[in-house]
This record gives C-alpha cells, structure tokens and sequence, in this order.
C-alpha cells in the first residue's frame, strides 16, 4: 500500500496522527489527574500558596524587613495584623514567612529550569549520539553522582559568599544528573522506535521528527521529573540557610526561619511553626502533584 | 567476580581524585584567604603564616603538595584551631558522628523494611495505608523540620528526652538518632514494600504456595532475598542521605561531631577542615557504593561480572 502512495503524501499523515495523538495524550492526563483528588487538592494549595507569596505586600500593613518597636517576639494576634506574630527582632512573621517563601519557590523554579536545560541537552546527546560520545557522557555523570554534593554547595557559598544567584545556579547545576539520566534513556529506546524510523525512512527533516516526534514523547517524563526536582531543590536550599550558610538577613527564605524558629522555640513557638508549615505543605504539594502526573502520564495503565 | 571488584576499585579512584580536585580548586579560588578576614596583621606576619601554610607557593605545587600529603593519610593543620591538625579535630569527631549514624542506618534498615513487609502482607488494608501515609510524611518533612519539633514535643513540652547532647547520658542520642532515620525509615519502607510485592505476585511464589508451603516459608525462603536487592541497591543513597542528615542534626543538638566541625569550618573559611570533611565523606559514600556493588552480585544471580 505504501508503495502507491506518492513520497510527498507520507510526510502529511505521519505528522497528523501525531499532532492528534499528542493532544490526546495531554487531554487524558488532565482527566486522570482531575479524579486524583491528592493531587488536585495539592494544586489548588500550592496555588493558593504561591498567590500568598505574590501578594504578600498587599496583604500586611508591615514591610519584611521593618522593625515594630512595640512588639518583640509577640504571639499571634489580629488587632495589630501580626498574623503571625513576630520574631525576636520585631519583625512581622507573616510577611517574612511569604518573603521567604519567594525565596524558596523562585529558587525551586530556577534552579529546576537550570538544570532542565543542562540535562536535557546532556542527555539527549547522549542518547542520540551514542556510542562511544554516550559513554563518555554517561561515565562522566556516574562519576559525578559519587559525588557529596551538599558538601560542594556549602564549600561553594563559602568560597564565593552567600549570592543568591550563585545559590541557584548551584543547586540547578547539581540537580542535572538524573534529568540526563532520564532524557538519555528516554532517547535511545525513542531512536529506535517504529514511527522515528518511518518518518526518517519518509524523508522528514531532523528537526521536524524532533519537533514532532522526539520533543512530545520526551514531554512526559520531563514533566514528571520537574515536578519532582521543584521540591528537592527548595530542600536544598533550605538546608543550606538553615545552616546559616545560605541566603542572608535582612533577605529570608523558608529554612532560615525556621533555623531562627529553632533558636526561640521555647518561648516563641509561632517562630517555627509557621514557617515549618508552609514549607512543608509546598513540598508535599509538589510532591503529590509530581505523583499524580506520573500516574496520568503512565503509558503502562493507558 | 574478582576481577570485577578490582574494576569497581579502579573506577573509584578516578572519582576520589575529582573530589579532592574539585575541593581543592573550589577553595583556593575563593576570594580572600583564611587569614584577610580578621584584623589586618603586619606583611611580615602575613608572610610568614603564608610560608607555614604553604600558601606563597603557586597553585599547581600547593595543588601536588596536598594530593601528595592526602595519599599519606594527612588533611595539614586546621586554620582555625591552630593548635589542632585536621586529623586530630576528626578524630575526635568521628566515633560520635560514626555512631550515630551507624545505629540510625541500622535502625532505618531493620524498621523500614519490617515496616515495609508489613504492608506488602496487608496490601491495600489500613495497616498498608497507615504505613505509606507515616512514610510520605517521613520523606516528605525535611530534618531540619522533624528534629526541631521533636525537641519542641518531647524536650520542652513532655521534658522526657534531654535537649542537647551530653556524654553521660545515652538518652540524649535517642532524639537525634530517632530524626536522623525517619526519613531513611520511610524510604526503605516504600521500596521494601514495592518490591515485596512484586516477588509475591512472582511466578516462582505461586510455585511455592501451590505446592503447599506454609505461607510463612513461602515467605521466608522465596521471597526475602530477592526482595532485599532493590533495598540494597539504595544503601549507597541512604548512607549519602545519613551523612547529609547528621550535619543538621549535629548542628541541633550540639553534637561534637564532624558534621558540626564542618558547619563551623565552613563559617570561618577553614579550607583545610572543609576540604578533609568532604574528602573523607565523599570516599565514605565512594566506598558505600562499590561496596553495595559486590554484595549485590550474591543476592542477584542475574548480575553478570563481566
């Protein structure tokens, strides 16, 4: 049959199916994702969460870093809008718990993408390249893995000081390796696909069959793993501040309060527990969400 | 199989090289050296502490002098506490950070995979449930989380556990040991129970039950062992996620271990502290891994050694 078919027709098909194919796919997970309500509930709350931290100007009469000198480590209260009470500098909690969740989060997002963009280049090279380039490539990152990588971040923010940029692109520059893993893994068994070799034995361009048939199969697990980095990234570098080497006062994020929380919990419980919360609840947020994708975007249970 | 744990060997050494490397390079491009910091000293001094450290030297022959040193087993001397070598301070610190972490991967390992048999048995019953929600709780919530609150709980507000770490009294390792392998409890019961289940669903086990073993056996002798292998292939992780875990806890607590040497050399730009404690867990984790490696062999006949 295939033969009657004039050359320029083959292309025509094959791109259609998959443009089809592609939007089924993203409209099935959203449904399956839609019944999972952990999931969903998670999104509504990151969200919600994430709406907070934008607003958090708007929502307290108090600035992040300005000290009310009639209250020093005062608990909770409405009527002088310390929601949250504040810590033992007399600064407003509820505003430093949003500021430093824009901390956290931004840090989550962009390190995320950096390492997004490294490992996905890495390890699509490597899978497509193959040979003796992906074994090279791959030893590199296995030896890479051994590696202590909390340690380096911490030597890194000692030797170039606390820079807030230079903590991202750390943490997104370690975090790359099992996203190369994954994109390379991903890649080989994807090159040797039917519909790949069709659409290069039907004279489709490198760069469409990556267009149309690499980059929409890679879509998935990409999707998953970032998801799944989000939080791990923002743990990362809460560690790092709560170990008081990471972002610096009068700036915060999520695990430099708590390490404040830590130091005044026993007459300031409000300290810790607010912040310990929220950053809890962003991480099992992202957490139940990056599962919920993974059973949505399973090819296994289709 | 011999020959494959000399080849495993081999290819850590490349590893331990790239970490002393990377830890040495790190530091010394660092702006600013371990003596600009506090009040200025006169040139002379300046010179003279720079000759004793070696640090007038130019960076390949500082970088040859400390691999050469480190192959004899010596970190140099801590900036810090000048009196001290970094080999004295970790010594000093590793029986109690060894300790700790030994009894809480021990801990971690027999509870999380008891736990996680329990719910592979139950799979889908509330005891199942209950397990697996504990679990994401425990891989969710960080640490540094966890420790804080247990203090809060169980130090200020039950005062049944001391607060901080003391030499007398072994009480006060049950909280750190406790936070330090929660996570890892969780994490092993997960993929003790994954893969539980997978082997009882296995053909060889519906052998096994259909010829009549007791289910006790058929559990014991047919599925443990190969059940084990995922668990084990994680021990490498677990023993990195230990060591990570043992730095906060030793910061919460006041444990004076290396973890807290680390912390504090990391504060006062002690490169030689900094750069010991890596080298020494970076080859700590090394080791783990190469070691899961060949134990994994015996348990899972598949593995071929070539």
């Amino acid at each position: 049959m295939n033969e009657t078919l004039p050359t320029t027709s083959i292309e025509t098909p094959i791109i259609a199916e998959a443009t089809v194919k592609g939007r089924g796919l993203w409209g099935n997970a959203w449904r399956r994702l839609r019944k999972n309500y952990a999931a969903l509930f998670s999104l509504i709350l990151l969200g919600f969460i994430v709406l907070l931290t934008l607003l958090a100007p708007y929502l307290s009469p108090y600035e992040y870093d300005a000290v009310d000198y009639d209250n020093f480590s005062t608990a909770p209260s409405f009527e002088n809008a310390h929601y949250f009470g504040t810590e033992r500098n007399g600064r407003d909690l509820f505003v430093r718990t949003l500021y430093g969740g824009r901390v956290s989060l931004s840090v989550g997002i962009v390190a995320t993408f950096v390492s997004l963009v490294i490992g996905v280049l890495w390890g699509a090279i490597a899978g497509f390249v193959g040979g003796r380039v992906d074994n090279i490539m791959m030893r590199f990152v296995d030896i890479l893995y051994a590696m202590p990588f909390m340690f380096f971040i911490i030597m890194l923010t000692v030797a170039f000081g606390r820079d807030i940029l230079l903590i991202y692109v750390a943490i997104g520059a370690i975090t790359w390796l099992d996203m190369a893993r994954i994109v390379r893994g991903q890649a080989l068994s994807l090159r040797r696909k039917e519909f790949v070799e069709a659409a290069v034995a039907g004279g489709v361009s490198t760069f469409n069959i990556i267009r149309r048939h690499i980059i929409p199969n890679l879509l998935g697990p990409v999707a998953i793993y970032c998801t799944l980095t989000i939080p791990s990234v923002i743990l990362v570098e809460s560690f790092v501040s709560f170990l008081g080497l990471g972002v610096q006062e009068p700036e915060t994020s999520w695990g430099l309060l708590i390490s404040e929380g830590v130091q005044t919990m026993d007459t300031a419980w409000w300290s810790l527990v607010f912040p310990s919360v929220f950053l809890a609840a962003t991480l099992f947020c992202f957490n139940f969400i990056g599962d919920g994708l993974r059973d949505a975007l399973d090819p296994k249970d289709r | 199989m011999f020959y494959f744990a000399v080849r495993r060997l081999l290819w850590a050494v490349p590893t331990l090289i790239l970490i002393i490397t990377i830890a040495f390079f790190l530091m010394r491009l660092a702006p600013g050296g371990p003596f600009s910091k506090e009040r200025p000293v006169a040139p002379e001094i300046l010179a003279n502490l720079n000759k004793v450290y070696h640090l007038d030297e130019s960076l390949p022959e500082q970088y040859l002098r400390y691999l050469g040193n480190i192959l004899q087993g010596d970190f140099g001397p801590s900036f810090k506490y000048k009196d001290f070598t970094v080999n004295e301070l970790i010594g000093l610190g590793f029986p109690v950070s060894a300790i700790i972490g030994g009894v809480a991967i021990l801990i971690a390992l027999i509870v999380g995979m008891g736990l996680g048999i329990i719910a592979a048995l139950r799979q889908n019953k509330t005891t199942d449930y209950a397990v697996m929600t504990v679990a994401m709780f425990g891989i969710t919530i960080p640490v540094f989380v966890v420790a804080p609150f247990m203090t809060l709980f169980f130090g200020l507000f039950l005062h049944w556990l001391p607060l901080s770490w003391s030499k007398e009294d072994w009480t006060s390792l049950i909280m750190p040991i406790a936070a330090l392998s929660l996570p890892q409890i969780a994490i092993i019961a997960r993929l003790m129970r994954g893969s539980m289940i997978e082997v009882l669903r296995s053909n060889y086990v519906r052998t096994a039950r259909a010829k009549g073993l007791p289910e006790k056996l058929a559990i014991l002798r047919h599925s443990l062992k190969p059940a084990l292998v995922p668990v084990l292939s994680y021990l490498g992780p677990a023993v990195a996620g230990i060591i990570t875990g043992s730095i906060v806890i030793e910061q919460t607590f006041n444990i004076p271990g290396i973890g807290r040497h680390f912390v504090q050399g990391a504060i006062n730009r002690d490169y030689p502290m900094v750069m010991g404690v890596t080298i020494l867990y970076g080859a700590l984790i090394v080791f783990c891994n190469l070691l899961v490696d060949i134990i994994y062999g015996f348990l899972d006949p598949k593995v071929r050694y070539d």
